[in-house]
């Protein structure tokens, strides 16, 4: 019999600390199986985030750095200014990449670094238990907007990706959502010509992936597939943004 | 006819291959799992045509398909 | 090579570092300390190496961090304020256990304080890396030969423990020129491998490089399951207590028969040493201690005057309120007195104040006698 699908090399055998439905282990997943179709396994380097996907390098048979909350740019940029001849990516939440680490992330992709950035939107704090997030949609209740959230307190959903497509050194943006087997099929699509990219040295490129958090979105799995694809992606369309 | 293959240890039962399956062809098994989740499993073997939409979308990475 | 060159302080670091094997070079612009970056812009990619500046000190502090993660020799920059942003990412570098280098020019504070020069950095470079139970080791020169001297030291220290490394200089070091030699340093072979310009990374079996025919590896300081961080802590405080045994530098002064002995590091040390010779010059028997490691403390020095029942005073002279002289007490544990003098927020002791305060303490000494 063909193995027709398995479980990629580059990702490691072991559970994941996840919770059930959790979009993360997809998306590590789909990063495994880019590297390994790329055949760049021995000269890949993640940098991982603060934030549920902390340890996403106990899951990535590669090598694997850690960044402070909301560095994993600059972090990065180092690796790969110094070692060019390596594949670096960072793998980041959206409290990580477009709350604390806003700054790394724009001066990163302004700088045109030839880095991959996986930009995991799933609109909450996870690790922490729930809180708002810059992406946050307005009168979604958090643990700290527990009214929901409301312009004239929280501001609006940031659109990070919308804002860097305006940046010169930006080579490719796409949003991408993993609310359905196709969708996922198509996210690898993009992860794929994002570290393409970076092979081909065309410079910064970033795919913004909604995700879901059942937990701390009070869903069940597929509840919370299907809310990212009826409502998150209102305020989020998916598709290619540069 | 395609022959899927569970890990049934790794399933933390969120149950979206269940949902996601267009044939409809998984079940919960009554049986725990160690970390204490009911695994799922195809009820018909014989109608799988390992369209692979499970494997795609579990997270855990935990049903392989073969030809 | 043995021509002299007028430099500053901060160039003479700059230059120290290139030529001790530095690759990398991240920072973010404040006063005392720019002809560092401007050094480092101009001569880095000469070198074969790269310099960023940075979005800001934070960035810059992980930047290194990264350098450091893939094997690369890579230091940063800053002044006290620009320090305090730093001081979580060098805790992320003492917990990854990433060799680096990190250059303090000391301004005067708290706050945004201002540019002058100051030594009040001291308890934050010599108490711990950040937060966390984590020491870098803490380097300080005095003149400018020994600012590019000093840097062959840092960056070996740091690869030979895989540890951060602090330089405290301040702001009048930095700033001053002085001629320098370009002193021909044996390279040294440290733990991580040969630490010449074309270092090669995969002496360095930890660093990031691809996991082409080895198992992966991952530099991170997150250890979640039970008992682990009680682990690498334990062993990080054998590493720190090896180096407190073996690492302790100073340059001492009359020690043997002095009745008073100053205690200075730096800037400091250098005015106390002018007020030293001239006060010798009167005949006042003093000696010098001036640290050069503050972390750890030279305290060994201080240990030879625990037997005998000579009576001795000491004085620690500082750009501060009083932040080393508690580790001269700490050396000393209450075996003689201790007494000091000090200036910040831009002032500097003179010689004359030295001077007057030795002659003060002197006299009531005799007096007491």
């Amino acid at each position: 019999m063909n193995k027709s699908f398995v479980r990629p090399k580059s990702l490691v055998d072991v559970s994941t600390h996840y919770c059930p439905g959790c979009g993360h282990g997809i998306a590590h997943r789909l990063v495994a199986e880019v590297v390994d179709e790329l055949d760049i396994r021995e000269k890949v380097i993640g940098v991982t985030p603060i934030g549920c996907a902390v340890v996403a390098y106990d899951y990535w048979d590669f090598d694997c750095s850690e960044a402070a909350h909301g560095r994993a740019l600059a972090v990065a940029t180092a690796i790969k200014r110094v070692r060019p001849e390596n594949i670096v990516f960072t793998y980041q939440g959206d409290g990580d990449l477009a709350a604390i680490g806003t700054n790394e992330t724009i001066h990163a992709a302004n700088r045109g670094e030839n880095l991959t950035v996986v930009f995991i939107n799933n609109a909450i704090y996870g690790m922490t238990g729930g809180q708002m997030a810059p992406t946050t949609l307005l009168k979604q209740k958090t643990a700290t907007t527990p009214l929901g959230r409301e312009i004239k307190y929280h501001g609006y959903p940031l659109k990070i990706s919308e804002m860097l497509a305006v940046l010169q050194g930006v080579k490719y943006i796409e949003r991408v959502s993993l609310q359905s087997p196709q969708a996922v099929l198509n996210a690898k699509k993009a992860l794929k010509h994002a570290f393409e990219n970076q092979i081909n040295n065309v410079g910064f490129s970033l795919v913004e992936i909604l995700s879901p958090c059942p937990t701390y979105w009070g869903m069940s799995p597929r509840q919370a597939m299907d809310w990212v694809r009826d409502v998150m992606s209102k305020e989020f369309p998916v598709g290619r943004i540069k | 006819m395609a022959k899927v293959v569970i890990n049934k240890e790794k399933c933390k039962g969120c149950l979206l291959c269940v949902s996601f399956c267009p044939k409809a062809l998984f079940i919960v098994e009554e049986k725990l799992n160690s970390k204490g989740v009911k695994p799922v499993k195809l009820k018909e073997i014989n109608d799988c045509v390992g369209c692979g939409q499970c494997a795609v979308i579990c997270p855990e990475c935990c049903i392989e398909i073969y030809e | 090579m043995n021509k002299k060159i007028l430099m500053t302080g901060n160039e003479a670091f700059a230059k120290g570092a290139l030529d001790a094997g530095c690759r990398f070079y991240a920072g973010y612009p404040i006063t005392p300390q720019n002809e560092l970056p401007a050094y480092m812009a101009l001569n880095m990619p000469e070198a074969g190496g790269v310099f960023i500046q940075a979005e800001s000190e934070i960035s810059a502090v992980n930047m290194v961090f990264g350098a450091s993660a893939a094997g690369v020799r890579s230091m940063t920059s800053s002044s006290s304020p620009g320090i305090s942003l730093k001081q979580e990412g060098i805790s992320y570098l003492a917990g990854a256990e990433l060799p680096s280098v990190i250059i303090n020019v000391m301004r005067a504070g708290p706050g945004l304080g201002n540019i002058w020069p100051s030594q009040s950095d001291y308890f934050q470079a010599t108490r711990s890396a950040g937060h966390g139970d984590s020491h870098c080791i803490v380097l300080a020169p005095s003149t400018v030969q020994e600012s590019y001297d000093i840097m062959f030291l840092a960056f070996d220290l740091a690869d030979k423990y895989r540890n951060p490394v602090m330089i405290l200089g301040d702001g009048l070091l930095g700033q001053m020129m002085e001629p320098v030699l370009f002193t021909n340093h044996q390279l040294s072979v440290a733990a991580g491998g040969p630490a010449t310009g074309d270092q090669k990374p995969e002496t360095k079996l930890w660093a990031l490089t691809g996991c082409k025919g080895r198992k992966r590896n991952i530099a991170k300081s997150f250890y979640l399951r039970e008992g682990d961080l009680e682990k690498l802590n334990i062993l990080l405080q054998k590493k720190y207590q090896e180096i407190q045994e073996k690492e302790e530098r100073f340059e001492g002064v009359n020690l043997d028969n002095a009745e008073l002995v100053l205690v200075g590091y730096g800037t400091m040390a250098r005015i106390a040493k002018s007020a030293m010779q001239r006060l010798r010059e009167e005949n006042y028997n003093i000696g010098l201690i001036r640290p050069i490691t503050l972390w750890p403390f030279p305290k060994k020095v201080f240990e030879r005057y625990a037997t005998g029942d000579k009576r001795l005073i000491f004085l620690a002279v500082e750009m501060s309120y009083g932040q080393m002289v508690d580790d001269v007490k700490l050396s000393l544990n209450g075996r003689f007195p201790v007494d000091f003098i000090g200036r910040s927020g831009g002032g500097v002791v003179s010689e004359e104040d030295i001077i007057a305060k030795v002659k003060g303490l002197l006299s009531t000494k005799k007096r007491n006698e």
